[in-house]
């Protein structure tokens, strides 16, 4: 992104919506500071101590006596028995006999009533599941009667809130393939997915598969029904025999890829990747998959060896920079940063390199892995080349402004960081980040050679009394070789 | 600031009901275990059920100990264990795990499993498969809308996204369809419906079918909210996948709110420690910045700490203003208004605090670099320097959710990406996050997120030449071949039909918005905000054949318009707004700002608040 100052400004000026901008300066902000100043000098005024207006909340933030909060509590101990004794002397419910069951028996038949009825059998197996009563209401209970009426009063609506109890034995009744696949296409034309998947289960339990599979086939919304539940109960077999047949090869592979996730160990892992490469995947995909195996296999090597190294303790950037964590199944870029970490100069990072990784991706990793160590060299090296002449010149390929944003979040002193600042080529970004970084010599050698002495003027008062940099200003400022054009 | 109402605007419908309603179905349903129980929950319904009932209300009922729902064995040594659990196949697993340990250890204990919102076949087939279906017991808790606001219901169910939009799993359209029910059983009849995307017709369907099964419910009951609209979210990624930079929306993206509420850490509440807030209408000092673009939130922080400052010192004791106040006036005093005072200085202080965190984080990311490769993509200019942009963004592994949001957005604003800027985007972000996102890339292809563009623009000609010759069955499997590549977003195209980038002179003033965009800071109107606005307008579809065309929804655009003369012009202007798959805060605001321009009142219906950030998890494959 070379994107100029000007540019911006050009950008929002041709755009008609205001730019709302986040910058520190901001005026918003700081006036957002002083209010937040002004309230919080109000605590002398409105004292403390009773919180009763807001919430109370435990040392998690959670609102004491919620019910979130009350489970961390019974995590943390196992409860004060004395509020529970408490509260069972309260309650004197437990004499209750066992209720009738909430009216929840929305049955399949209520769908189909009088609106399908092939056969004989058929209509009698809709009569069985229609024999719980529709409903019934919430029994008396000897409660405060506040607390029921408002339930009594809408169960007869909330009965159908519930989903049909669905009893499996009657549908055995659906024994020809005629009745089985009409009852699929109903449960669709009713467009309820859990009764989609409830005819789906007892078909895969009557049919044979090539049977289910081939009128699936051209059934696609009970066949994504289908293919989610299988992926849900883990029926991995079932799943990439379907996709088999349905010879949706991709999707084949990428199912069993998927499995590898599920395998903890690394060596495990591994092997099974093996067995992905040869899958129908796309060619694309073809070699991200090897490019995941051979990654890994890389992993487990520099893993094995780097434990072995950190632990014998004898080398200097270990003992120094201790590993956070293990590089395994870590993606690629993050392996780079690694390898350009510990193992920079050595085949590691070349290793690692030839995998296709662009140019620019890899300057970015390298230059934050030894800016964070510090190896100032390695980063002058990292934008040095040769041209056939044997002149060296600087060059990044990601652009030096983003070079100096990384080196001044590593920390980089003003010496290192001006060195780069002065490769930025744009004027204006170059000023703008030397003024940024406090790159003094930057800033004022800029402002002469732009021969604008109101800047520089407008500098003097940012740098400190009396310093150098105070010093070259004021010699420049006077200095009659310049012709300013300010 | 915080605009008012315009003074016909409707009231909105009291919705304390629906968390009375499933706080009493609860506890019928743990009444229905009498005796002490340890309770089990699920973690993603400990938010929701905080909403609606406190520890206190468990206790009453004999709920002993809570524990969280996690692959660990129970430490329970209750007679009794209830758990209360989504319907997800790991927790059928777990608790088949622990009933089966129980036996093998010959003991024997009560088991019930409370299912929210509602129990599906499948869960009920593992239990029998691990054989301890008899041993369990099952039941419904039918809590599908939570209110989280005066004008917001979610249904707080993330998956629903991915469930439907990746794997084409129809199994929450049901839970859908009873939420609308009950609706309309409590408020009266939808006189005036609409809708857009495959999920929105279906559900509209079952929830008709709902209806007509129980005539006689709704009939003869006065309408209270006149229209409903519902919408797919897969009609409209874009506005999903932008930035956010109205307060609520910011808020959520940089901290996350959870069911309603925020956790501001040490370094928003200027102290030591967490402090979880709720954020909805109640929050006087959030409710007059929530939909207010965050350039503006500052000045409105500041007057206001400045005119909190005038007031705290004007009437303290000696104030002149209070002087000569008799004891009771004082009292009052003290325990009112200074109360107020008080708090509103707690808030405001909680505000500035964020804010402040916004601005640091912001700061850090290069936000502004950010905002304006995003509006340069929704533009649809300068595509090659955004490329670049996003390719440095995953060369510096910057986060891999932003670099995959940012793709998803290069490639639905240009129909997908030119297959050489695929291959490379693909492969450098395999390399800076993890070779396994090769499955991420395949589920955001799968769910039209991230395609590739076709050789040539021939397919869509071809595809439609194909469906011609072969008819009914054969022609759904075509088209389903074909429909990973041939769904064209045609989101350039749309844009210019409804105008989504408004042409303005001069510079737009995000203090006075005069349309939607100031959402995105003047530089884009959110398409479903827009799409909704349109109908309602021209009540129904009728001139916007071409949109609906370009949004690939031409089977599934629809409206039922009931002859109801019942049906106040009030209740017209009350507009319940259901989005199928999430909606973000940045809608929410812009049809809250739509509302005051025109009258209406919205109510919002969720299946979850979403932002780019969820979506992009929900599609990725590699949890973090």
């Amino acid at each position: 992104m070379n994107r100029t100052k000007g540019d911006e400004e050009e950008y929002w000026n041709s755009s008609k919506f205001k730019a709302f901008t986040f910058d520190d300066e901001d005026d918003e902000l700081s006036q957002l500071k002083e209010s937040k100043r002004a309230v919080n000098s109000l605590r002398d005024f409105v004292d403390d101590d009773d919180e009763d207006d807001l919430e109370r909340v435990s040392w998690t933030g959670e609102p004491v006596g919620s019910i979130s909060w009350s489970i961390k509590e019974t995590a943390g101990n196992s409860g004060s028995s004395h509020e529970r004794e408490q509260l069972k002397n309260r309650n004197s419910f437990s004499t209750y006999t066992q209720l009738p069951k909430p009216p929840s028996t929305y049955s399949l038949s209520s769908f189909f009533r009088g609106r399908w009825c092939p056969s004989q059998s058929l209509a009698c197996s809709f009569a069985a599941l229609s024999d719980t009563p529709a409903k019934s209401y919430a029994p008396e209970l000897g409660r405060p009667k506040g607390e029921y009426r408002e339930y009594r009063k809408w169960s007869s609506s909330l009965h159908t809130s519930s989903i049909f109890i669905w009893q499996v034995c009657s549908l055995e009744r659906f024994r020809s393939l005629q009745d089985k696949i009409q009852l699929l296409e109903e449960a669709v034309s009713m467009h309820d997915g859990n009764v989609i998947t409830a005819v789906l289960i007892f078909l895969k339990r009557t049919l044979s598969k090539e049977i289910l599979f081939r009128e699936l086939e051209v059934r696609q919304v009970a066949l994504r029904h289908l293919i989610h539940f299988l992926k849900e109960i883990g029926d991995q077999k079932l799943l990439l025999d379907l996709f088999r047949f349905l010879d949706r090869t991709e999707e084949l592979a990428l199912s069993h890829y998927r499995e590898h996730l599920t395998i903890q160990d690394p060596e495990k892992r591994k092997e099974f990747l093996k067995t992905c490469i040869g899958l129908p995947f796309s060619a694309e995909d073809s070699a991200h998959i090897q490019d995941h195996y051979t990654l890994l296999e890389r992993q487990i090597i520099i893993e094995a060896n780097d434990r072995h190294l950190e632990l014998a303790g004898q080398t200097e950037v270990f003992r120094k920079h201790p590993r956070k964590a293990s590089i395994l199944n870590m993606p690629l870029v993050t392996t780079l940063f690694y390898s350009c970490f510990y193992h920079y100069t050595e085949a590691e990072v070349r290793a690692t390199r030839r995998r296709k990784i662009p140019d620019k991706q890899y300057v970015l990793t390298a230059l934050a892995a030894r800016a964070k160590l510090r190896a100032w060299h390695d980063v002058d090296a990292l934008f040095t080349t040769k041209n056939w002449l044997g002149y060296t010149k600087k060059r990044a390929p990601i652009g030096f402004h983003r070079v100096v944003e990384i080196l001044h979040k590593n920390s980089a002193p003003v010496q290192i960081l001006q060195e780069y600042v002065n490769l930025v080529e744009d004027v204006d970004t170059k000023l703008n980040l030397a003024t940024k970084f406090k790159c003094h010599d930057v800033v004022i050698d800029t402002c002469r050679d732009l021969k604008d002495r109101q800047q520089l003027l407008a500098y003097r008062s940012k740098v400190d009394k009396g310093s150098a940099e105070e010093e070259k200003i004021d010699a420049l400022l006077n200095s009659s070789q310049i012709r300013w054009k300010n | 600031m915080a605009f008012p109402h315009r003074p016909d605007a409707p009231e909105l419908p009291d919705f304390s009901m629906l968390k009375r309603l499933a706080r009493d179905q609860l506890i019928y349903l743990l009444e229905q275990l009498p005796g002490k129980k340890d309770l089990f929950i699920e973690a993603d319904l400990m938010s929701p059920l905080d909403r609606i009932a406190n520890v206190s209300i468990l206790k009453q009922h004999e709920v002993d100990k809570l524990y969280k729902v996690e692959n660990k064995p129970a430490l329970s040594s209750s007679e009794q264990l209830c758990f209360l659990v989504r319907p997800r196949i790991k927790n059928m697993r777990y608790i088949a795990s622990l009933v089966n340990a129980d036996k093998m250890a010959g003991r024997t204990r009560k088991y019930k499993v409370i299912f929210s919102p509602q129990k599906f076949y499948a869960c009920e087939m593992v239990l029998e498969e691990e054989g301890v279906y008899g041993d369990v017991s099952c039941d419904e808790w039918a809590f599908s809308l939570l209110p989280l606001d005066v004008d917001l219901l979610s249904m707080e169910l993330p998956e629903f996204f991915r469930d439907y939009f990746l794997e084409g799993d129809q199994r929450w359209i049901n839970t859908l369809a009873q939420a609308l029910h009950l609706l309309s059983t409590l408020y009266g009849p939808f006189p005036n419906c609409y809708g857009i995307g495959r999920c929105a017709k279906m559900s509209y369907e079952l929830w008709k079918r709902l209806e007509e099964e129980e005539d006689g419910e709704t009939k003869g009951r006065r309408p209270e909210i006149g229209q409903i609209f519902l919408l797919d979210r897969d009609v409209d990624f874009v506005t999903a996948l932008c930035s956010q930079v109205v307060y609520e929306g910011l808020v959520d993206d940089t901290f996350r709110i959870k069911c309603g509420s925020v956790d501001f850490g040490p370094e928003v509440t200027s102290s030591d420690k967490s402090l979880k807030v709720l954020l909805n209408a109640e929050d006087k000092v959030f409710n007059e910045i929530r939909n207010e673009h965050f350039s503006n939130v500052f000045s409105f922080l500041s007057q206001k700490a400045a005119a909190s400052l005038m007031l705290l010192l004007g009437r303290d004791w000696g104030g002149p203003r209070r002087r000569g106040m008799d004891i009771k006036q004082m009292k009052n005093f003290v325990s009112q208004e200074l109360k107020g005072l008080k708090q509103e200085h707690r808030l405001l202080s909680l505000h500035i605090g964020a804010c402040e965190s916004i601005m640091k984080k912001k700061t850090k990311q290069d936000f502004q670099e950010l905002i304006k490769t995003e509006h340069a993509l929704l533009e649809g200019f300068n595509i090659r320097e955004s490329t670049s942009y996003i390719e440095e963004h995953i060369d510096r592994q910057v986060s891999p959710i932003e670099s995959l949001r940012l793709m998803c957005l290069l490639s639905i604003t240009e129909n997908g990406l030119i297959p050489k800027d695929y291959r490379s985007l693909k492969t450098q972000y395999l390399q800076s996050y993890g070779p396994e996102h090769l499955l991420t890339f395949s589920n955001l292809r799968r769910a039209g997120l991230l395609t590739e563009q076709a050789p040539g623009d021939t397919l869509t000609a071809v595809e439609s030449k194909v469906s011609k010759l072969v008819t009914d069955k054969a022609a759904g499997k075509i088209t389903d071949a074909f429909s990973s590549l041939a769904k064209r977003s045609n989101f350039r195209a749309i844009s210019k039909k409804l105008n989504l980038i408004p042409r303005v002179d001069g510079e737009y003033d995000l203090k006075v918005p005069r349309d939607m965009a100031y959402v995105f800071s003047g530089a884009y109107v959110p398409l479903s905000c827009r799409i909704i606005e349109q109908v309602l307008e021209r009540r129904g579809w009728q001139g916007l054949d071409e949109v609906v065309r370009l949004l690939n929804c031409s089977e599934l655009a629809f409206t039922d318009m009931t002859k109801d003369d019942k049906a106040s012009s009030e209740s017209l202007r009350l507009i319940l707004v259901v989005f199928l798959g999430g909606c973000t805060f940045s809608e929410i605001s812009a049809l809250r700002f739509l509302g005051r321009e025109k009258g209406y009142r919205f109510i919002f219906l969720t299946t979850a608040v979403t932002n780019s950030a969820r979506l992009m998890e929900a599609m990725s494959e590699v949890k973090a």
